[in-house]
């Protein structure tokens, strides 16, 4: 299944998922625009499409400052992290078939191990910064982050049942004749929650939450330092939508168009609808967060798991 | 692939070296953290990916996340740095060094006799462990699951409040207020005795 | 959970909206005549100034933006010699227009006066000073004022009686 130029391959993942994360900030400004009844940026460039790359050069020329009481090396290694984690977990996604990075037997293993220790770039940044806002930033990170992968592993445990394989490959090639969203729609809801805290985006920002923690775990990086935590962000939503086509929506597979637009269109949708959530709704207080995690959501995903065991092993065994 | 197991291996000892002797608790911690990464990557080279995905998860990417979140919660300070250093006297090596010293000559002794019959290595699928693990090994996932019972059931009870002794109920469940309130916000709560909490 | 998907919906129908942004340097937005923007002074409709310098402006202003220096023509109109308004302090208030006893002093619909540099901020007589009466077309002070000015002596303005002739005995 992998491409015979492995190197192409890898070098167009790489600018693909930088571009189309790019674009998704401008994307996002013009939907969120859109459903708040503005136009959002359409000045720069046609429809303001040059927008990212403006404020891309506003902020290599800002001030990329350390502050003096910052522990120096963790600071400037945490935005590291963020981009390290998310960009190696493309590294499994199936785009289409022939256009993978690595075909790896343990790819859903793979992806879960990298967005977890994706958590030390926020605890890091957070505890670094040495400011007591960045720092309750990082705790909640850490705390949320903790809490939601836990159920985000058993989320995907029923789909990884059904298809009998940690490989993505297989995954979607199981999906042959039924969306995996039909069988394990619960598994769908928790996995996408998981995944909107996992990318600590909203309603679920609250190691951000610039109302109450200025800018949370990054109130003290500026220029590209935060440029960093910013594009990880959008490459962690393109990430998660990625993976919610390739466990639910059958990956590459549709009729008539060829693969990778099947894929591409998949994405975007979850892509819009992610967009759509921050439009739509408030940000929780911290304990129902975890109220929600912990009590309701691990229940659940668990009780899925069980079921989907339960009926595979009475009817397809 | 011999390169590759050196390489990490040569790291997972020296980042566990700077493990113990840093003085930062959180740098100690990091060392620690690529320590597991690096033991991660020969599991890998060992032929049992999943062992290593489970190492990146759970002691990577879960334990040592928590460490870090306690050591951020306590706050240390200049001062424990300096207790730190005080702590890490010539005398503490005193036991560890003569427990490392057995060991050099364990591994010394190994060497020195020819080498004993070893398995090639053999690659295990997620599927194998799987069915050791709920096979043959039965017993043992069901001790320690038992274990992690009990280590749940005693958090739940050391972290258990009774909901009278929040500070402000109505702050946590607003919903009811409201309701016993009839929507009536302004109203709400004024049947309860002055003081209570 | 219902509420979340219904919140959902109800946000997403707004694509279908009217948007509300005027954009702004293609459209512009409607000022009323009464919008209070860019200071000007206007002129009386015989042309003459109306400004008679008698710094009430200046006293009302708030932030102390506004500068004149008074000064009397050969005629005995008293007119202001120098007129500065440092547009960078100006906060539009419009309390030198209600203070302004000669309709000279006037705020009009204009807000487009961004500038590079701070200088061009401060306006002079010149730049203030426009050809017209402004929002009150008709009034003109020296016609209604009692004062004696050249060409016009005490009596002879508009609904005023000729003056008392104080030595002579008729009623």
């Amino acid at each position: 299944m992998i491409s015979p130029y492995p190197a192409v391959t890898l070098i167009a993942v790489l600018f693909g998922a930088l571009t189309i994360a790019g674009g998704l900030v401008w994307a996002e400004r013009r939907l969120l625009a859109l459903w708040q009844d503005r136009y959002g940026p359409n000045r720069v460039g046609p429809f303001g499409l040059m927008q990212t790359l403006a404020d891309m050069i506003k902020l290599f020329f800002k001030e990329d400052w350390v502050p003096p009481f910052a522990d120096k090396w963790v600071f400037i290694m945490a935005p590291a992290i963020v981009m390290f984690t998310v960009l190696m977990s493309f590294v499994v996604v199936p785009f289409a078939p022939g256009i993978i990075i690595s075909d790896l037997n343990i790819a859903v293993l793979f992806f879960l191990g990298m967005s977890s220790l994706g958590v030390y770039s926020i605890v890091l940044a957070g505890w670094a910064s040495d400011n007591k806002y960045a720092l309750l930033g990082g705790m909640r990170a850490a705390a949320q982050m903790l809490s939601y992968e836990v159920f985000m592993g058993l989320s995907l445990m029923g789909t990884v049942l059904l298809a009998g394989s940690f490989d993505l490959v297989d995954i979607v090639n199981a999906q042959r004749h039924m969306w995996f969203v039909v069988p394990q729609f619960l598994g769908f809801v928790l996995f996408m929650i998981a995944g909107i805290a996992e990318t600590r985006r909203l309603p679920f920002d609250l190691p951000e939450s610039e109302s109450e923690l200025v800018a949370g775990f990054h109130s003290e990086y500026s220029g590209m330092k935060f440029g960093m935590f910013f594009v990880g962000e959008y490459i962690g939503i393109l990430l998660v939508s990625s993976m919610i086509t390739v466990l639910f929506f059958g990956g590459w597979r549709g009729p008539v168009l060829p693969p990778i637009v099947w894929y591409f269109i998949k994405t975007c949708f979850f892509l819009g609808f992610f967009i759509l959530l921050r439009a739509a709704l408030p940000r929780p207080r911290f304990d129902q967060l975890m109220a929600w995690g912990w009590k309701l959501m691990l229940p659940l995903s668990l009780a899925n798991l069980l079921v989907t065991g339960a009926v595979k092993l009475a009817f397809f065994h | 692939m011999y390169l590759l197991f050196y390489i990490s291996g040569a790291v997972a000892i020296l980042a566990t070296v700077m493990t113990i002797t840093r003085l930062n608790a959180v740098h100690a911690l990091l060392y620690f953290v690529v320590s597991l990464l690096s033991i991660a990557v020969i599991f890998y080279i060992l032929g049992a990916p999943f062992i290593a995905a489970l190492e990146v998860i759970i002691y990577a990417g879960a334990i040592m996340v928590l460490f870090i979140f306690v050591v951020m919660m306590l706050n240390l300070g200049e001062r424990a740095v300096e207790m730190e250093g005080k702590w890490l006297s010539p005398g503490m090596w005193i036991g560890p060094e003569i427990l490392a010293a057995i060991l050099i000559a364990e591994v010394v002794y190994l060497l020195s006799r020819p080498p004993v019959e070893v398995h090639a290595i053999q690659y295990v699928e997620p599927r194998e462990v799987g069915l050791a693990l709920f096979g043959p090994y039965l017993i043992g996932v069901e001790l320690a699951s038992m274990l992690l019972l009990g280590a749940l059931v005693g958090a739940y009870h050391l972290g258990y409040r009774k909901p009278e002794a929040l500070e402000n109920p109505d702050a946590d469940n607003t919903d009811a207020t409201r309701a016993a309130a009839g929507g009536d916000l302004v109203r709400a709560g004024h049947d309860r005795p002055a003081g209570a909490a | 959970m219902l509420s979340i998907i219904r919140t959902l919906w109800d946000v997403f129908l707004h694509a279908f909206r009217k948007r509300v942004t005027i954009q702004y340097p293609e459209q512009k937005a409607y000022l009323s005549a009464r919008y209070r923007g860019r200071i000007i002074l206007s002129r009386d409709p015989e042309g003459g100034e109306r400004c008679v310098a008698c710094y009430l402006c200046a006293v009302a202003c708030p932030v102390d933006c506004i500068a004149l220096q008074a000064t009397e023509d050969s005629t005995g109109r008293r007119y202001p010699e120098f007129f500065r308004i440092n547009f960078s302090r100006c906060i539009f208030c419009g309390y030198c227009e209600e203070a302004c006893p000669t309709y000279a002093i006037q705020l009009t619909p204009d807000i487009e006066m961004g500038e590079y540099s701070r200088q061009n901020m401060v306006y002079e007589k010149e730049h203030l000073l426009i050809s017209g009466p402004g929002k009150y077309p008709d009034y003109n002070f020296w016609r209604v004022a009692g004062v004696k000015i050249g060409g016009k002596d005490k009596g002879q303005a508009e609904r005023e009686a000729p003056p008392t002739d104080l030595r002579s005995l008729l009623p």
